[in-house]
Parts: structure tokens; sequence; C-alpha cells
């Protein structure tokens, strides 16, 4: 509450200040540096940002590198086929194995991977050792901070059907293992324990931060009323948590279809590639690999479409919810 | 911190016979995950001074019965190891230093409400949020325009700015009580001046945390090297790694001649490998540990 009477206190300043220095000539004589400062970032975001979405032109036309003298030159001079690009791509062999490989990736990671530090979150929360506690999240934000490529290490080094120890156990025990590594039916599967691994404990930081800031009297008068503990937990540590939640999926549900580049690029091969080519894998492979620029293109801007609708209509649903979204 | 009432979880005083069970069985679950998240690192770490016939005889060890540095020694003869170790040392402390001072220098002045223009150019930063070309306008502007191929500017400006992290220190700064900026402004020092000598010095916990974010990004990063840097002499210890552990796997992909070198990598060389890449990361681990907690709390925050 202090919060948003802050925020309307900033926003009154903000406007008097407006007031004050209407004039654009008297705004930079005033506060030349800020506005020097501003440069390095805006260049940057010119260049690096915005030239790459005039690039974009290339999913509308039949982009040759030797159209012309350069690839400005080329990017205009390329003959232009509309929206041929795209007839191709939803009318190619590859479109609907890439979108069936996307989506499943994504909606396992969304339906498992989402609600598993929420989860984690609540059982630590719940923990009264502090010292155990504390020790436990040293260890599960261990896995946030390796790389992909150590991540695969080590999954090729416990997977592997030649001395991999997890392999092996599996085998042990229930007589026969998948081969994880190169079974395109255990792909998905495959990627979903990496992600477990990899950013259930560090996701957990941000709902314990939630739950910390619950207020305790909340609890005690619930257990006034006899709630147990089911009871608390749906009543009160839930409730209280819905507003992270509902920014997290927001999040998640915008960057469906981004499945990542490096991770699945380390985990393919020949023998997976089947289920294994995502969007993101597909683009680098057809437009940097083998120089397809314009089919690639397509394929990424058809991608970058859908993720800016659906993260702004999930942004609206939880606006029309009555939770306060992203912004 | 250490205050023994139990207010932050839900606090159950009652202790009755289910609810100690409830509890034994949440202790045991967060115990499995830690573990499962500490032992592949402990395995890998005890093999790599294992020797070849233990780490295939032996299904799993955290201490080997003999040890063995040969696996290092490997390392330190062949050299590539250590040539990426330094690579990536190199990018990654000039690369957090060129995303500290673009992001810095864009959210002092974005955090200040007074300033016009202030949303034309934050509505700029949410569309690269929100948008972007896509990778394969990014590799012609960066290889074909700009002719960063072989060159680690290629690795530092592509990602120079994370709008994310600009804004959660855009945020820091607006939490800054105006009063000091007022003070020093009545002394007559500057904009740039009041940012150096009031702003940044008040900024430490969030300037410490999102440092860290960019440098594990860059220590981490492998895509980009992959794309950019042909050269080998250049290499980041991530390519390294993935080289060396993907020559004698079964997905052997490159036909990589090791020459006079001799055979191909062994077992134990692979894990230290995978040692020597990660212990730089684990050793700053406990360090950053209370500041990255920090830095996702204040990111928390949105505005």
């Amino acid at each position: 509450m202090s919060n948003s009477a802050a925020a309307a206190q900033a926003r009154k300043e903000a406007r008097e200040f407006q007031r004050k220095h209407n004039s654009w000539g008297k705004a930079f004589s005033q506060h030349y540096w800020l506005y020097i400062m501003l440069i390095p970032g805006i260049v940057w975001m010119l260049v690096f940002c915005y030239l790459p979405m005039g690039g974009l032109i290339m999913a509308f036309e039949n982009f040759s590198p030797y159209a012309g003298n350069g690839i400005v030159e080329c990017l205009l001079k390329s003959p232009k086929v509309g929206f041929g690009n795209f007839t191709m791509l939803f009318t190619g062999a590859d479109f609907v194995n890439l979108l069936r490989n996307t989506l499943t990736i994504s909606f396992a990671n969304l339906l498992i991977a989402f609600p598993a530090p929420i989860i984690l979150a609540l059982i630590l929360n719940e923990l009264r050792l502090m010292w155990f506690k504390r020790l436990s999240q040293t260890f599960i934000y261990i896995p946030h901070f390796i790389s992909l490529v150590i991540v695969a290490t080590l999954t090729f080094q416990l997977f592997n059907v030649q001395d991999g120890f997890v392999y092996n156990a599996i085998k042990n025990v229930f007589g026969n293992a998948p081969d994880i590594l190169s079974d395109p039916k255990m792909f998905v599967w495959l990627i979903l324990g990496q992600n477990l691994w990899k950013e259930t404990g560090y996701g957990t930081i941000i709902y314990l931060s939630a739950l910390a800031g619950v207020d305790p009297q909340l609890y005690e008068a619930a257990k006034i009323d006899g709630a147990g503990r089911w009871n608390l937990m749906w009543h009160v540590t839930l409730p209280s948590i819905r507003g992270t939640v509902v920014i997290m999926l927001i999040m998640k549900v915008g960057a469906l279809l981004n499945t990542g580049y490096e991770q699945i690029f380390l985990m393919q091969n020949a023998s997976n590639r089947s289920r294994a080519e995502v969007f993101d894998t597909y683009v680098y492979n057809r437009g940097v690999s083998q120089s397809q620029y314009s089919l690639a293109t397509t394929a990424g801007l058809f991608k970058s479409i859908v993720s800016l609708i659906m993260v702004l209509g999930a942004n609206h649903v939880a606006k029309m919810l009555g939770e306060s979204g992203l912004y | 911190m250490a205050n023994k009432q139990p207010k932050a979880s839900s606090g159950f005083d009652k202790r009755g016979a289910g609810d100690q069970v409830v509890q034994v069985i949440l202790y045991i679950i967060v115990a499995a995950c830690a573990l499962v998240c500490v032992l592949p690192f402990l395995y890998v770490f005890g093999a790599s001074f294992a020797t070849e016939r233990e780490i295939i005889e032996r299904p799993f060890f955290i201490i080997p019965h003999e040890f063995s540095f040969n696996a290092y020694v490997y390392i330190a003869r062949d050299g590539a190891v250590f040539n990426g170790l330094k690579n990536s040392i190199i990018v990654t402390v000039v690369g957090t230093l060129i995303n500290m001072f673009v992001s810095c220098t864009m959210a002092y002045p974005l955090s200040r409400p007074y300033l016009k223009g202030k949303n034309f150019v934050m509505n700029m930063v949410i569309v690269i949020m929100l948008f972007s070309g896509g990778m394969v306008p990014s590799y012609l502007l960066i290889t074909q325009l700009l002719h960063l191929r072989n060159t680690f500017w290629a690795l530092w400006l592509p990602g120079a700015m994370s709008a994310f992290n600009m804004i959660i220190i855009k945020n820091y700064f607006q939490g800054i009580p105006t009063e000091l900026e007022e003070a020093a402004t009545i002394d007559g020092s500057n904009d740039l001046m009041t940012f150096i000598r009031v702003i940044l010095p008040l900024s430490g916990p969030v300037l410490a945390s999102v440092s860290l974010f960019y440098a594990v990004g860059h220590w981490n990063a492998y895509f980009n090297a992959m794309m950019y840097i042909n050269d080998q002499s250049m290499e980041v210890v991530q390519i390294v790694l993935r080289r060396i552990i993907f020559l004698t796997s079964s997905f052997n992909e490159s036909g990589f001649d090791w020459g006079d070198a001799g055979s191909p990598p062994s077992k134990a060389v692979k894990m230290a490998t995978t040692v020597v890449a990660t212990v730089p990361i684990l050793i700053v681990y406990p360090f950053i540990q209370k500041f990255f907690t920090a830095g996702v709390m204040v990111g928390s925050v949105k505005g």
C-alpha cells in the first residue's frame, strides 16, 4: 500500500517537473548529460535490435547474397515473392513435424517444469529446521549456474549406453533401459529432465520471496478458525502467491515457442532428429548452416509473431481475471 | 536473519503424529532434490582423478581407490583447455564491463521521472523485449555488414544490454531518495557527476547482482561462440569442452584428427575437462549466492 502511495507521489512529482520544463530546448540544456548517457544504449538498440528487424524483408523475398554489392543492396535487389515463403513453409514437409516437436516440448515444460518450482517452494516453506533449509537451497540453486554444455556433458556421462551410471542402474533394476540419448521418442523427456534438474531449484527463489511476504497474522487467524495444514495451504498460502504465479505464467506462455537453441542443439543427433528439430534449431540449421536465408527468416518471423500474440493475449487474459499483468 | 519465530513457514505448533510423518516425508523429498543436484558433480570430480580402468569397472563412486592425475597432466600438455579458459576470462570480464556500461548509462536517465522523452525510449526498450528480427538477420548483420566474425566483438556486442537487467537497475535507481540527488544538484553537481558520485556508490547490491547475471551468462555462453568464432586459438572454454566430450562419444560427428597428439582423450580427460570448466563457477558460487537472491527479488518488483 505504501508502494502505491509512493508511486502516486512519484507520478505527481513527475508531472510537476514536466510542467516546469515543457520545452525540448530547455530539457536538453538542463539535462544534457542525461541525454548523452542515453546515446550508447539507443545506438546499440538501433544497430543490434531494430536494424535486424529490417532484415525481416528477407521473409518476403527470395534473398540471394549475390543479388548486389554488399548485404544492404542484396536485401533491396533480391526478387520479391510476397507471401510465397510463408506458403512454402506452411505446406512444406517439415512444418507439421516442427510444430509437433516444438509444441510437445513446450507443453511438457509448461505442464511439468512450470509447476515444479512452485511445489518445491511450498515444500521448502514447510521446513522448520532453518539450517537444513538453507543448506538444501544452496545445493538446489547450483545447477542454474552451470552451462548447457556441461549439462549436456553430464547427461552423456550418466546416460550413455556403454558405461553411463544411471543407464546401467535402471537396466539392473528393471531389466532394460531406454537409450534416452538417441531414442527419438525419449527426446522430450530428455529435455524436460534437463530443465527440471537445472531450473527447478532456482525457480523457487521468486516464490519463496513471495511466501516470505505473507502476513503471519493470516495464519494465526486461520488456525484460530480451525484450519488444518491443507486448509492453510489452500486458503492462505496459495492465494498469497497467485500474483507471482500469474506473472511467471504469462512469461512462460509468451515464450511457448522459444524452446531455446542451445540446449536442443546440443542434444540433437542423427538418430533423434525426427523429434528433436524445433523452430529454433530449424532456423539455425537452415539459415546459418545451409544458407537458406529466406526460408529460415520466414520460420523465425512466424515464431516471433505467434509469440508476440501469445504474450499480449496472456497479459490481456490475466488483466481480465483481475491480476496485475506484466505491463 | 536467524530469528527463531516460525513465522515465515505456515508454522504448525501442534505436532501430531500425522503431522510429524508429513514433515519427515518433506525432509526426505528436499534432501533427495539436493542430492540429485550435487551428485553428478561429485561423481565427475571423483572420476577425473580415477584411472581409466576404475571408471569402466566401478558403476558409481565418489572417492576413487587409486588416485591418478594423468587426466590433468594431459589437459595441461594439450593446452587447448587453458587457452579456452584464458579466452573465456577475457570474454567474461570485458563483456561484463560493456554490459554494465551500456545498462547503467541507459538505466539512470530512464529512472529520472522528469526526463522529457523518457517514455519514448522506454517503449523502444519494451519493443525489443517483445519482438526481435530473429537469428538470421542478426547473423547476417554481424558477419556481412559489421564483419565481426572471428573477433570477440561478435560475443560482446549483440548482447551488450539485456532489457530485463537494465530495468532491474532502473528500478533500483528509482528507489534512491530524490533528496540526495537534489542536494548534489544544489551543490553544483551536474547530472553525470551526480550519477557517478551519488547514485552508483549507493547501488552496490544491484550492480553486484546484475554484473553476476551478465558474467555467468558470458562464461556459460556457447552458441554465439560456435556461430561466430572458427579460429581455434580464439575458442572459449565451452567450445573446447564440447569438442573434447563429443570426440569419442558414440555420437562422433566430426572426424577430428588428433594427429601426433596420439589417441583421443580418455574418459578421465572428459571428466577432468568438465571439472576445469565448472570449477570457476563453483568457486565464486558461495560469494554470489546472497547477491543473486537479492537480484531476483529486486527484479520481481516490476516497473
